[in-house]
């Protein structure tokens, strides 16, 4: 018997699954054990019934059920509670679910400031009042993961997660498994570039210029990124991006890390440590410039970021 | 007011939208809507951030088309700072671009389109999706999810992340492509091509011919097409001037600077959604059926339409024969399938080119950057339209104000008409069918949102 399979994606932006597309043969290879029973990407379940009279949302049962993106709205709530109920074993895909995510980089603003913006502040919209209807979900206070709202079994970290990492856990529940999780370790545990313990010093490089390294070797040749004074978040960041084996995403593209994968274990400080990183090198994290948010770019939920009291733009 | 349909979620599209039918007490169609549901807010809280970011935070605007947000955020942070980024960074752009669009084409035909087709709009929902697919041809679908899963590995090998790329900023891109790069992508891109021109002839035996018939009657509409274009009137997709055409097929052309003038957007109370129009035209936007105003249509038919020529020889050759049968500006909704098929084989023709000049192999890749304040437009066509990211930044490079009207809601006003256009013909006296529903769908899917 396959097993059942039930997807979401909340307030995202379905990189998540086209990662999941992107298993490539592994996909093929697990497709014959999963029945899809809801996944709006692909299939054509519908909440109202294929004739859409129902008078309530309905997502079927089923025993593992996927969810992507953070809770920005009350419908996405709803969506979530539904799927929680509906669902034995609740998996939050990406780092939206995990940790809010990108689009909760909108929680260092207030809702009327975002509407205000959107709908009455950019110079090619006619200046209009917020949308208003009922099949318009109004906004929750703050954007949310998901464990904010219901009791999350697993997740499954990234931006997006790696496909490894996707079949992995699935696999692992299809052997019978209620548990799943990426090993403890940091971004630089997987990291080949070479490193001294120490910087050039000076304030804390912007990437208006490039990383320095010979194109034609190897990032075993290449000096670590926050050692060349940049800020690579890589030591506060939970490692997996390159799925199974393979190099730190970003830094393949010789650009630093922007701590997508969220921190190494629940309980860590990561703006903290990063701070205790930097200053062990040299670097002074006081000049990263628009530190909180950059510092928190995929972690803006939970309490995270928050508006501030009248703040100069951009500080 | 009779009875209401609620076909929700849309399905088998990358975005996340409900249409709502009314019907009247005699049940025929009253008013249809369709809802976008979600605003994440992006235009605020980009506020403040450093404008060399902005390239990998925009991108997670679309997870399908993160590499159009990220070349339209390079572009716009290009112009804030005044700089222009060497040749090979420009071509290992369009290259990347390329390679994505190939990937994300072969995805939404095989796999979000195709199930209509090839299992047939009326079958049991329950088959007619990817799965139905694999079952239906597994030679085909194993092929596709191995050329998919090649493009994704090109982008991962060489620019790190295939979603939601770090590889370009202002100045150009993070780093060069090797020889040895080089040799080893061709090949695997000249597979692509192969594969690419199998894809549109198989599409054109096997699906448009026989589904003659609903392209001619399906969401038709007749409304305006907006494109880029070079300067010589080829479709690109990474610069060039844009196109507004009028449903007679009269054209403006503007820079990318103007857009403003040239573009407007309305806010409908029913939907977070906003609704481009042609502002230029001077007559507001009406989404009244039988008689509308100002809406015009983004993604691959606006660009076949707007575009005098492609720019690839075999594309070139497509282009013709789909003229010789449906014209210029062709305006059959379902036409979206074929000509997104045209724009695959222009893509694939494009990316075996750049990987043929000797020049992308060059160091050079990026000018340093220095912050300035200033104003900047980066348009690019994504998969799904004309892409406008519109920046200014403050004197230390931190964004003051940021502007994004992205590919797909320029076809909000058209999806809706379409999906009017496609309930009011289909159903009648109350009496329809869950394929009836998903037909309607179908105007949807055809733009891809
Ligand atoms: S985690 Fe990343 S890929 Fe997934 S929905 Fe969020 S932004 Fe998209
Ligand atoms: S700081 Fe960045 S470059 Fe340095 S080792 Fe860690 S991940 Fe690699
Ligand atoms: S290097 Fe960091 S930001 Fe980049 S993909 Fe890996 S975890 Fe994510």
């Amino acid at each position: 018997m396959p097993a059942t399979v039930a997807e979401e994606w909340l307030n995202a932006c379905s990189g998540c699954e086209i990662s999941i597309l992107n298993t490539g043969g592994a996909l093929l290879e697990l497709l014959p054990q999963l029945s899809f029973v809801h996944i709006p990407v692909l299939i054509d379940h519908k909440y109202f019934g294929p004739l859409g009279k129902g008078a309530s949302m309905e997502i079927p049962e089923a025993v593992v059920g996927i969810v992507s993106g953070s809770v920005r709205n009350e419908e996405h709530k709803h969506v979530l509670e539904e799927m929680r109920k509906k669902t034995k074993i609740l998996i939050a895909l990406g780092s939206c679910a995990a940790y809010g995510g990108i689009p909760s980089q909108a929680n260092m603003f207030t809702r009327d400031e975002v509407f205000e913006k959107v709908f009455r502040g950019s110079p090619s919209t006619d200046a209009a009042p917020d949308p208003k209807h009922e099949n318009v979900p109004p906004w929750l206070e703050s954007c949310k993961a998901l464990d904010e709202v219901v009791k999350v079994d697993i997740t499954i970290p990234g931006c997006p997660p790696h496909p490894d990492w996707i079949a992995d856990a699935i696999t692992a529940l299809l052997r019978g498994g209620t548990a799943w999780s990426l090993p403890e370790r940091s971004v630089c545990d997987t990291c080949p570039v070479i490193r001294e313990k120490k910087s050039a010093g000076g304030p804390v490089k912007r990437c208006l210029e490039n990383v320095a390294f010979n194109p034609e070797e190897g990032l075993d040749k290449m000096r670590c990124i926050n050692e060349q004074g940049f800020l690579c978040l890589g030591p506060v960041t939970l490692a997996g991006c390159a799925g199974k084996s393979g190099v730190p995403r970003c830094v393949q593209a010789r650009t630093p890390c922007r701590g997508c994968f969220g921190p190494i274990r629940k309980s860590a400080r990561p703006m903290v440590d990063m701070m205790g990183a930097m200053t062990s090198i040299g670097l002074d994290p006081k000049t990263v410039v628009d530190r909180r948010a950059i510092m928190n770019r995929y972690t803006g939920a939970h309490g995270n970021l928050k508006p501030l009291p009248a703040r100069p733009a951009g500080r | 007011m009779g009875q209401v349909i609620n076909i929700q979620p849309i399905t088998r599209i990358e975005g996340h939208a409900k249409v709502v039918i009314q019907l009247d007490d005699a049940g025929n169609v009253a008013d249809t809507r369709m809802h976008v549901q979600a605003l994440r807010g992006f235009e605020k809280f980009c506020e403040g951030r450093p404008v060399e970011e902005m390239p990998r935070i925009v991108c997670h605007i679309c997870g399908i088309c993160p590499w159009a947000h990220h070349l339209a955020s390079s572009k716009a942070g290009d112009a804030c700072l005044g700089v222009t980024p060497p040749p090979a960074a420009v071509k290992l752009r369009r290259l990347m671009q390329m390679i994505a669009y190939v990937g994300d084409k072969l995805l939404n035909f095989y796999f979000l389109a195709a199930p209509d087709f090839v299992m047939g709009p009326d079958t049991e929902y329950a088959t007619r999706n990817v799965v139905g697919i694999i079952g239906a041809a597994p030679d085909i679908a194993k092929q596709v999810v191995h050329f998919r899963h090649l493009t994704a590995q090109i982008l991962e090998n060489f620019a790190g992340r295939a979603i939601h790329p770090t590889f370009s900023m202002p100045g150009g891109v993070s780093k060069p492509m090797t020889e040895k790069e080089r040799e080893d992508i061709l090949g695997k891109a000249q597979k692509l091509l192969e594969f690419s021109k199998f894809t549109i002839d198989f599409a054109k035996k096997n699906v448009f011919a026989k589904y003659l018939d609903a392209i001619k009657s399906l969401g038709v509409i007749k409304v305006g097409h907006l494109g880029t274009v070079t300067d010589d009137g080829a479709l690109d997709f990474y610069d060039g001037k844009q196109r507004l055409m009028k449903p007679d097929g009269s054209y403006d052309d503007f820079p990318s600077g103007a857009y403003l003038d040239h573009i407007g957007e309305h806010v409908e109370p029913w939907s977070y959604q906003k609704f481009p129009y042609a502002k230029r035209w001077g007559s507001g936007l009406s989404m009244d059926l039988a008689n509308p105003s100002g809406v015009y249509r983004s993604n691959c038919l606006a660009r076949i339409n707007v575009a005098d020529k492609m720019a690839t020889p075999l594309a070139q050759a497509e282009l013709e024969e789909f003229r010789s049968h449906f014209g210029r500006p062709a305006h059959l909704t379902l036409l979206y399938h074929y000509a997104r098929l045209i724009e695959l084989v222009q893509c694939a023709e494009s990316m075996v080119a750049l990987l043929e000049d000797p020049q992308i192999t060059s160091t050079e890749v990026r000018v340093a950057v220095k912050p300035r304040a200033g104003r900047g437009v980066g348009i690019v066509e994504a998969p799904r339209g004309t892409l406008i990211h519109d920046y200014e930044t403050d004197a230390d490079g931190l964004i003051l104000k940021a502007n994004l009207i992205v590919g797909t809601t320029h076809n909000n006003a058209a999806m809706n008409l379409s999906v009017k256009q496609a309930a009011t013909e289909l159903i009648k006296n109350g009496t329809y069918d869950q394929g009836v529903l998903n037909k309607v769908e179908m105007a949807i899917r055809a733009y891809d949102p």
